[in-house]
């Protein structure tokens, strides 16, 4: 299909969105990136029956979070796709690097010495 | 099980304030089995911790240890050599642990990161209802093993009283009557009888801090 997506999303390859801990996606924050965002399975295809539901609840938690710390929760997101669906996974990175952008760069990095991507 | 929540992070935040270096120590029995303290919830709240105090300017180094057991010498001996490095700790233990902690290292501050909730069961992941008070006298075999002293608002021994309301209790149409449920539970196995049975009043004395000797066993010499 060769489609394009924004430069600035690095992709990290999980077995199931289901392994996707709290503390990956807060790690990630506090390593200074300026958002992070799970693409799982489209709910109720899962393959392991609850996975993508429990990303969800994850990702819920860490937006709260990272309020009671001071940042935007909302820089943390789920999204849902099946695997057949190129042109939405391009969709949904070009989304949300639009709406990190409005966001604004990680507040942490204004204190952090080396900012991450 | 002993259940505990993790305490609102504002709180947390403020009591360690004035602190730059701080070991967070998880206990990796009960509290971690409720999702409360163990080593998952040290290493969240550390996170959070750090970025805040990023925020504010006001840079703050973290430890984390998770122990076995907080409420146990044997486990905390661990630590021994680790607190010395940090100005303050904070324990994700049970006031139980927290106490113990602090007992052992007098000179250090020590401050809770969680609010002990109870001895609960396990209804589903995440999900823990209140079923014991540790009175210290067992009335289990007479009220058809429902405690009336966690389950009765007002901890009756020998109820129901007035506010007894089509199964529920006076104060939530919620809470259900705990003498309506030992009633019921009684009258399935044939002992309505028990409920007759009259309970006399507990021991207030058990107020005071209460101390364990299992049979067979004895305080160690040097400690007694």
């Amino acid at each position: 299909m060769r489609l394009e997506y924004p430069a600035s999303i690095k992709i990290i390859r999980v077995p199931c969105s289901g392994k996707v801990d709290v503390m990956y996606l807060l790690r990630a924050i506090q390593k200074g990136a300026d958002g992070a965002y799970i693409v799982g399975c489209l709910e109720g295809t899962c393959h392991f029956n609850e996975g993508n539901f429990r990303a969800r609840e994850r990702v819920e938690h860490v937006q709260k979070l990272l309020e009671e710390v001071g940042i935007e929760g909302d820089r943390v997101r789920m999204y849902n796709l099946s695997s057949g669906e190129g042109p939405t996974f391009a969709a949904y990175a070009r989304e949300m690097t639009e709406h990190i952008k409005k966001l604004g760069p990680n507040p942490l990095n204004k204190t952090n010495k080396k900012a991450a991507a | 099980m002993i259940v505990a929540k993790r305490k609102p992070f504002e709180e947390i935040k403020d009591m360690i304030k004035d602190y730059k270096k701080v070991l967070n120590v998880g206990c990796g029995t009960c509290v971690a089995v409720c999702l409360a303290g163990g080593e998952k919830e040290v290493a969240v709240l550390n996170s959070e911790l750090e970025m805040a105090r990023k925020l504010d300017n006001n840079p703050i180094e973290l430890g984390a240890k998770t122990i076995e057991r907080q409420c146990d010498r044997e486990y905390l001996e661990a630590l021994d050599d680790m607190v010395k490095d940090y100005d303050a700790i904070i324990s994700m233990a049970c006031g139980v642990g927290i106490q113990f902690l602090a007992e052992r290292y007098p000179e250090k501050p020590v401050f809770p990161g969680v609010d002990t909730t109870g001895m609960s069961v396990n209804q589903a992941v995440g999900w823990y209802e209140e079923r014991c008070r540790s009175c210290g006298q067992c009335v289990l075999g007479v009220t058809g093993g429902i405690c009336p002293v966690t389950m009765c608002a007002k901890g009756l021994y020998n109820g129901p009283c007035g506010g007894t309301n089509n199964g529920n209790c006076e104060i939530s149409d919620e809470q259900p009557c705990a003498w309506f449920m030992i009633y019921e539970r009684l009258e399935k196995q044939g002992r309505l009888d028990n409920i007759l049975e009259f309970k006399p009043p507990v021991e207030w004395n058990d107020q005071v801090p209460r101390t364990l000797i299992q049979s067979g066993y004895k305080k160690p010499e040097e400690a007694a």
